[in-house]
Order: C-alpha cells, then sequence, then structure tokens
C-alpha cells in the first residue's frame, strides 16, 4: 500500500505552470493538448477551473444520417440530415442510427471545447449506466445522452428526479413495466444501491426499502409513437409505502390520479436525507478524478469535508469539483501520473495531443467513418461508450482492489501500443482519406525542435505526467536522436538535419531521416508505460 | 472475440535498428516468396556490431606499407611505426596498438579484414549514411526496408501471424541496446525483439521488475511493467535460455566496465541457451572523434584508442566464451560503421567525416586474413581527400547471407535489390 497523502481541500496556492495546466487538464478533459496548456497556464487557477466548470454551454446539434450505404438508403432522413426527427425505428434503421448515435458521441468527445463536460457525461453515463444495445431504441439513447448533457455540471438530485423517468432508463432497468399488478423491483434497488445511497459502510437500505421505492415508481409508461414517458394512474400503486429505520421509518402516503407523481419526489427527498448519498458521490468523483483507493485519511480531509458542501450547496455539481479540483490535494505531487488511463482518455487524449486532423462536417460520411473506427479500436481496448459491461458500469471504476488496473491486461496493453504505434506509423485510412500523428508537425509546435535535449524533455513534458530519470533522457537521445553518438558534440547533428528540413523541405533524403527518427521517438514514448498514466 | 489469437500470437517484438525504416506494411503484405532450403543453415548466428559515429578506419588498420605518406597526412595523430602491431603473414598492415587481442585474433585464423569498405557516392552524414548501411539502399535510394529484415521476411514467411511456433520458436532477431521499451512494444508487425538497455534486460533475466518507487504512479508504473513482461511471449524463452548458462568465460570485463563486453556476454547466453534467433545487433556509440581523438603526448592513448580497446577486449572475451560454451562453429561476427573519416587529419587533432573503412568479421567459421589492398593516395592532399572504395559494403551482407546462412544465390539478389559478388570470407 502506498503511503498516505495528508493535503486536504485547502485551495492550492502554489506554483501554476505547465505541469500543473496539464495535471489539470488530463483529469478533467481527454489529453492535455499543448495548445490548451498554454492557454490556461496563462490564466490563473481560479479562473481555469470557473472557465472548465462553466455550465453554461449549448446542446451540440444533434447525429446526422451518414450511415446510408450501397445496401441501404434511408428513405425517411436524407443524408446528413438530423434523424432524431424520426418517429420510425425499424431494425434497419435503428442499428445505423444506433451506431451514428455513439459515434456521434465519440466525436464529441474528440472535438471538445475547454470544458469539463464531456468528461462529466462520460461520468454520469458510468455512474446512470444505460446499455444502447439493451435499450435498443436510437433515439431513446440520444435523448437519455442529451439528459447526461443538461444536467452534466446542473443539480444532482434534480438529474436523478430526471433520470428516474427518462425513457432510456425506463426501458433499461424495467420501469416501464413497473405496475401496481406485478412490481419490478429493477430500478427501485439500483435507485439507492448504485445511482445514492450505494453500498458504503454506512449504507444500510433494506429489500424492505428496495420493495417499497419500486411501487413507489409503479405507473411509468413509454410511449412507442412519440418516444415518451407517461405515468398512466391506473398502473399506479396507491397503497401506503412503508420504509425501514435507515430511512427514519418514513411512510409515503399513497396518492391517486395524476399527483401520485409527487411521491417520486417524496421518495427522493427521503433518500438524499441521507448523508450517505453525499459521501457516496464524493467518493465516485474522487475515484474519477484522483485516485482509486480511499484510505481513512483520504475519507477524513476529502471525502467527509467535500460531501458536507455538496450537502450544504442542496447537491449543485459545481462547487464540489471546483472545490476538488483546487485543492491542495487534487495538486499533491503524489497525484500526478496516479491513475491508468482509461481507453478513451488513452486514444481521445492521443488524437487531441497531436491534434490529428479528422475530416470536418462537410465529409460527414468519413467524418462518422472515421469517429466509428477510432470508438470500435476503443471498444476492443475493453470500453465500449454507450455499452458498459452492466449497469454498474465499467469495472475500472469501482473494483475493488484493482480499479483503473483492470484497464490493462495481457490483451489490452499490447493493443494500446498497438493503436499508438499504428496512429504513427499509418494511421486509419478510409475512401483514399488518412488520419494518424504527424510528428514533425507536433515537433514543430515544441519550442526547441532543434535542440535534440529540449525536444525530448518538451515532448516527455508534453506526453507524461511524471518525470524520466536523466539517464533515460539520455538514452533516448544518444539511441534515437542521434543514433549511438554520443556526446555534447552530437547534438547539432540533430540540430542540422532539423534546420535543414526548415530551410529546403525539399530535401526528402533529409525529411525522410527526420520523419523517421521522430516517429521512433513518438513510438517509443507512447509505448512505455509512463504514456499508460495520467 | 476477446482474446483473438492474432494478437497473442503476434505480441511484443520489435527490432527498430535492424528494421530501421522498415515500412510496418511491407512486413503485412509481404508477398509469400517461396521458402528456402534453409535447413543447413537454420541455427547459424550472424552478430552485428555496430560503431556508431564513423570509426577512424585509418587508424584502426594501418597501412605500415605506406607508412611515410600515413604519417605525413596526419602528424598530429599518427600512431608511431614502431608501435604499430604487426598482423602475422600481412607484413605491409598492423592494427591500432590497442587492439591486441585482436591482433592475436588475427594469429589464430578467426578474424578477416576488409578493405576499403564502402558504396559509391558516400554519404557524409551520420543520420543518412547510418540508414544506406542498415537498408543496404544506394546513396541516392530510400529504402523502407531493412536488410536483415528482408532476408528474415524472405526465410520466415507470415510473420507474425504464423510465430512462435515448433520450428521457429524464439525471436527471429534480438537487439541489445535497442531504443524500445523491454520486448512488448509495438505493432504486431515487426520482426524482432529490442531490449531498450542491458539493465532492463538483467532485470528480464533475473526475473526482478526494473527499480520502483513506492509512490501512487509509481505502483502504477510497477504493474504494468510487470504486466508487460507477462504478456511477452518470449521473455518466457528468453529467460530459459539464458537460465540454462550458469558459467562463461572469465575474459569478460565487469559488469559496467565495457558496455559492448556486456552486450555480447548476453548474445553469448543466448546463443548457448539455445536459441534459434539468427541475429543479434549490438552496438558502441562515441566514434565521432573531430576533435582529441589521441593524446597529443602519446597518440596511443585518448578516446579513439579507449573505444579501440572495448572493442578488442569484447570481440575476444565473446569468442573466447564462445568457445567455452561450444557454439563458436554456430557464431559468426562483424563490425561496420556508417563511415570511415578522412584521410588527413584536422588541427584539433581530431579526423571528419570519411568514406571508405575496414570491416571485420571473426568467429571460428571465418577465413582469417585480409582481403583488399592498404589504401593508397596521391601524393598532393587536400583536406577533403577521402579513401577509396574497394568493396561494396553489400558484398559483405551477400557473402555472408550466401556462404554463412547458406541461402540461394537468387534470393540474396532479392534481399539486396541488386546481384553482388562473394567474397571468401567463410572457410570450407
Amino acid at each position: 500500500m502506498s503511503i498516505p497523502v495528508l493535503s486536504g481541500l485547502r485551495r492550492y496556492k502554489g506554483k501554476w505552470e505547465q505541469a500543473q495546466a496539464a495535471h489539470l487538464l488530463r483529469r478533467t478533459m481527454f489529453g492535455a493538448k499543448p495548445e490548451d496548456v498554454a492557454y490556461f497556464s496563462g490564466r490563473s487557477l481560479k479562473k481555469t477551473i470557473r472557465e472548465l466548470i462553466d455550465k453554461d454551454y449549448p446542446i451540440p446539434s444533434p447525429p446526422i444520417n451518414a450511415y446510408n450505404d450501397d445496401k441501404y438508403t434511408d428513405g425517411e432522413i436524407a443524408a446528413g440530415a438530423d434523424w432524431t426527427v424520426s418517429a420510425k425505428y425499424d431494425g434497419m434503421n435503428n442499428y445505423r442510427r444506433k451506431n451514428s448515435f455513439k459515434s456521434w458521441w465519440f466525436g464529441l468527445m474528440v472535438n471538445q471545447d475547454r470544458s469539463i463536460r464531456e468528461k462529466m457525461v462520460l461520468f454520469w453515463h458510468n455512474h446512470f449506466v444505460t446499455e444502447t444495445n439493451t435499450v435498443d431504441n436510437a433515439l431513446f439513447c440520444y435523448r437519455y445522452n442529451v439528459l447526461l448533457r443538461q444536467h452534466a455540471l446542473g443539480n444532482f438530485k434534480e438529474l436523478v428526479r430526471a433520470m428516474t423517468v427518462e425513457p432510456a432508463m425506463l426501458r433499461y432497468l424495467n420501469g416501464y413495466a413497473n405496475t401496481k399488478k406485478a412490481p419490478d423491483e429493477n430500478y427501485g434497488r439500483e435507485l439507492q444501491e448504485l445511482f445514492t445511497v450505494g453500498k458504503g459502510p454506512d449504507s444500510h437500505y433494506t429489500e424492505t426499502d428496495v420493495k417499497a421505492a419500486a411501487r413507489v415508481l409503479t405507473g411509468y409508461t413509454l410511449n412507442y409513437k412519440t418516444y415518451t414517458a407517461s405515468f398512466d394512474p391506473k398502473r399506479h400503486d396507491e397503497g401506503d409505502k412503508q420504509f425501514s429505520a435507515f430511512y427514519g421509518n418514513k411512510v409515503i402516503k399513497g396518492m391517486k390520479g395524476a399527483e401520485a407523481t409527487a411521491e417520486v419526489d417524496q421518495l427522493i427527498d427521503m433518500i438524499f436525507a441521507r448523508e450517505e448519498v453525499s459521501r457516496f458521490i464524493c467518493r465516485k468523483l474522487y475515484r474519477f478524478f484522483v485516485y482509486h483507493e480511499i484510505d481513512e485519511t483520504t475519507e477524513k480531509n476529502i471525502i467527509v469535508p467535500l460531501a458536507e458542501l455538496f450537502r450544504k450547496k442542496d447537491y449543485a455539481i459545481q462547487p464540489v469539483l471546483e472545490a476538488l479540483l483546487s485543492s491542495r490535494h487534487f495538486f499533491d505531487l503524489a497525484n500526478y501520473g496516479a491513475m491508468i488511463k482509461s481507453p478513451v482518455d488513452l486514444a481521445v487524449g492521443c488524437c487531441r495531443e497531436f491534434s490529428v486532423e479528422l475530416p470536418g462536417a462537410t465529409e460527414y460520411p468519413d467524418q462518422y467513418g472515421f469517429w466509428e473506427q477510432l470508438r470500435n479500436y476503443v471498444a476492443g481496448l475493453q470500453q465500449n461508450i454507450g455499452d458498459p459491461p452492466n449497469v454498474a458500469g465499467w469495472q475500472a471504476y469501482y473494483q475493488e482492489p484493482e480499479y483503473d488496473k483492470l484497464w490493462i491486461s495481457s490483451d489490452t496493453l499490447p493493443r494500446r501500443n498497438q493503436f499508438t504505434d499504428r496512429m504513427i506509423n499509418y494511421g486509419w485510412a478510409r475512401n483514399g482519406k488518412k488520419i494518424g500523428i504527424d510528428v514533425v508537425a507536433f515537433a514543430q509546435r515544441l519550442p526547441h525542435p532543434e535542440d535534440p535535449d529540449l525536444l525530448i524533455a518538451d515532448a516527455v513534458a508534453a506526453l507524461y505526467s511524471i518525470q524520466l530519470p536523466a539517464e533515460e533522457l539520455q538514452l533516448i537521445k544518444t539511441s534515437i536522436l542521434l543514433s549511438g553518438l554520443t556526446g555534447m558534440a552530437s547534438d547539432h547533428y540533430w540540430t542540422n538535419a532539423w534546420t535543414n528540413l526548415r530551410q529546403k523541405p525539399d530535401d526528402k533524403a533529409n525529411l525522410s531521416q527526420v520523419t523517421n527518427k521522430l516517429k521512433a521517438l513518438f513510438r517509443h514514448l507512447m509505448d512505455k508505460p509512463e504514456y499508460q498514466l495520467m | 472475440m476477446k482474446r483473438r489469437t492474432f494478437f497473442k500470437t503476434t505480441l511484443p517484438v520489435v527490432l527498430p535498428a535492424l528494421v530501421n525504416g522498415f515500412s510496418l506494411r511491407a512486413w503485412a503484405h509481404s508477398p509469400l516468396l517461396q521458402p528456402t532450403a534453409r535447413a543447413q543453415g537454420e541455427d547459424r548466428v550472424l552478430v552485428l556490431i555496430q560503431l556508431s559515429g564513423g570509426n577512424d578506419g585509418l587508424n584502426t588498420v594501418i597501412p605500415l606499407e605506406y607508412y611515410p605518406a600515413y604519417q605525413k597526412a596526419r602528424p598530429n595523430i599518427a600512431i608511431p611505426e614502431d608501435r604499430i602491431l604487426q598482423l602475422e603473414g600481412y607484413d605491409g598492415t598492423g592494427l591500432n596498438p590497442a587492439m591486441p587481442e585482436l591482433q592475436q585474433l588475427f594469429g589464430a585464423g578467426k578474424l578477416a579484414i576488409l578493405q576499403g569498405v564502402s558504396y559509391p557516392q558516400p554519404n557524409f552524414s551520420h543520420f543518412r549514411a547510418t540508414d544506406i548501411w542498415l537498408t543496404g539502399a544506394d546513396a541516392g535510394q530510400i529504402l523502407p526496408t531493412g536488410w536483415a529484415g528482408r532476408y528474415l521476411n524472405d526465410t520466415y514467411p507470415c510473420w507474425p501471424q504464423d510465430y512462435p511456433n515448433p520450428s521457429m520458436p524464439d525471436p527471429l532477431a534480438i537487439q541489445i541496446g535497442g531504443i524500445v521499451s523491454p520486448a512488448l512494444q509495438g505493432p504486431a508487425l515487426t520482426m524482432g525483439m529490442a531490449i531498450s538497455n542491458p539493465n532492463s534486460f538483467y532485470n528480464l533475466l533475473n526475473d526482478r521488475p526494473a527499480g520502483v518507487s513506492d509512490s501512487r504512479a509509481g505502483e502504477q508504473l510497477a504493474f504494468i511493467r510487470e504486466m508487460a513482461v507477462k504478456t511477452d511471449q518470449y521473455a518466457g524463452v528468453i529467460r530459459k535460455a539464458a537460465q540454462k548458462v550458469t558459467r562463461q568465460s572469465d575474459l569478460y570485463p565487469a559488469a559496467g566496465k565495457n558496455p559492448l563486453a556486456d552486450q555480447l556476454k548476453i548474445v553469448a547466453r543466448l546463443v548457448a541457451g539455445g536459441l534459434k534467433t539468427r541475429f543479434y545487433l549490438v552496438s558502441m556509440g562515441g566514434f565521432d572523434t573531430h576533435a582529441r581523438q589521441v593524446e597529443t603526448a602519446d597518440t596511443t592513448t585518448g578516446t579513439h584508442a579507449k573505444l579501440l580497446a572495448r572493442l578488442s577486449e569484447a570481440v575476444h572475451a565473446f569468442q573466447d566464451d564462445l568457445q567455452f560454451l561450444k557454439v563458436d562453429d554456430r557464431v559468426v561476427g562483424m563490425t561496420f560503421s556508417e563511415f570511415g573519416r578522412r584521410i588527413q587529419s584536422n588541427a584539433s587533432g581530431g579526423t571528419d567525416h570519411g568514406a571508405a573503412a575496414p570491416v571485420f568479421v571473426f568467429g571460428s567459421p571465418v577465413q582469417g586474413g585480409i582481403i583488399g589492398t592498404n589504401p593508397v593516395w596521391p601524393d598532393k592532399l587536400t583536406v577533403n581527400d577521402n579513401i577509396a572504395m574497394q568493396h561494396d559494403f553489400r558484398t559483405v551482407y551477400s557473402s555472408l547471407l550466401e556462404k554463412w546462412f547458406l541461402t540461394d544465390a537468387s534470393e540474396v539478389g532479392s534481399v539486396l535489390l541488386k546481384d553482388y559478388p562473394v567474397l571468401p570470407l567463410i572457410r570450407g
């Protein structure tokens, strides 16, 4: 076990430079793009956090029909048009639209702006899991994703209330089939076990509470003409619901008619009266943004006060994020590089760090095509966005004691290396278009690409959260950039080659030299275990 | 679907320098070249020793025959005539006094010296010249594949999908001192196994993960590294081979004293441990001796002498070890450097980038002796004059492929993209 990290929630007032900004961005966005690091390190930490957690963002334009192919043409929605206006879903179009939805979402991550939003959408998706395959309706899945976006930085309690009657969730956890005559406990259970009070040491809800909650939730149905949920009082259990001592023996009085949905409000008020809700969510946020292990010190110094703040702010999400992400604890050196990248962090982060250029909206078939290729690769790395393995989300976010180590296996580690190797070597191709990493362009954006020591140091700082020993930097220089030449005098061979590249871009042999060396350098840096950390 | 055999069997082997620039696409689409008749040569090993920086050939193998001209061309760095080591049977040529062990090896008939190895229109850039040597390209040609890579690709078709397999259970090639992190890294489509540095390789051999701190990040790193080692299916065969060899020659210096010797010691251990790996690439740097390559007071000492002494000591200990381990009839080694240096020395007591230089080929199967003549140059020298080519470097490759690896002449031509003469480097 590692040494306890003592720093607490007090505001971090230390250095605010490239390393600190990059640490914050790796955790709150996908990858730390050098341009973003430069942008934020020129502002204060406070302004940075405010900008990252700003709630005032538009909901992105919906996914479109980029799925016509030689086997299928959507007769209703024109190519390039928004399909979410459609109310007709059949086997052919639904399959393609589900894929379209998932690729659209992947694209939003790749093209994220300077905001924590996309990370929070993933956080909430992993928290309020639905599986696209199970929900099996593209429009439900899209709307569920929009709901996550609307509430991503809003109020947690309101999100729970809205999620409880969201069509995708009603479908996924059988709420639509939960009736007076045949109560279905599925959502009533997960609402408590996974979404609110959790299974922590101070969570003592009972089977009675599961049953009672299920009865409160009876009566919701799905309309497959409008793709909306509605409440049918005839299917609602009008009896009183008795809860256990954990909820203070609360009785929710049975109600009739359309007003009976107020029972759900009472249920949620009752659950949120338990302090454990705030602690459960704060622990989950901590594991998602800081470190997997919560020892006694962290529970006492971070979770307890953070949860108190969460309650004090009536479950508003922003203040909690602001406190955690601007804390001394977050910027404690011990937490740099302490997390293993999720597959999305690795792949989307890689695309962003290297400003990999993907086709734009005017080339939407290829745009969606590339998003899909990358998304499928990430699914092979065991993170299939839109389809977590089960209702508890991805194991790496909750499974003790391994947590994020679960992302790394004898199967996924080589594939991770193959991903970055491939991005550097030849990328992905489609219809004669190619995407991949331009190593020369990346080096050009570094401050001193002509100096082999600085080039390596800056590349390491851009790509790693932790430092490499000086001997290793030296080894990389002599064995890659200088191919075995040693000593100060040799540095100018690299400098000459680089300068020559700038001055005589037509010198093909030199371009191939420099490109191959940079490719070898970046392959090496990204194949090293350090690149798997953030 | 989760665990595709493809990935499992093709994991993590990389040979960056040997296949330097080798297009991964080329491996992937390799046409199925006809399997070769390689039954005879398949347990034979070639060790490539790269001397990075451009070794000063003229102060390595010295033309005693033309001593006055030699002395005149480089007065500030010339080795005194009486200190030059004599080569048995060749009065006109001697060795730098830093290399008594190679003199001895020559005397035993196990060292061949090829004079004047280069290629037409030599390039003076380290990077470009190195690529030319590694890919086997012409001066004006950019090849995406390495010469040894092409050989392996032809000889072991369907790499990597069908490997390892019972007839080739081991890495095709191993680079020691490579640039890719231990064993695991790289795309599926590479041909050898790289060991990033001897230290991490020792760790691999000793089954002990590299040094790790007890910090949060350190603990995560240790886990990933351990997974990397476990995942590498070749780690097991390499460790097993290494563990079979418990005693090696006493002639090796202590670990860390001579990095080349350390690398060659690993090679001997793996060969004797039974690996069928065909190529090993080891290297030493520092040969870019533009200034003060000798001590002014005594030109037999200084930077270049130290480098040559290490080379000589390492090769000698290696050869002794191979004999001790009784695998010397399976191993041939060769040295190469991206270029030699100018005929004239410069005013800083060093030499600038040049052209042709000698190549050493050593081992028990080698036909000892000197191939070629001492370099000659005009009386009126300028600083730009270079040693003329006598042998194209690809004739060394063609000779070793044909006579040592027993490859068909036609296939050698396809590997080297042209036909080259075959020199009598191997006995019998």
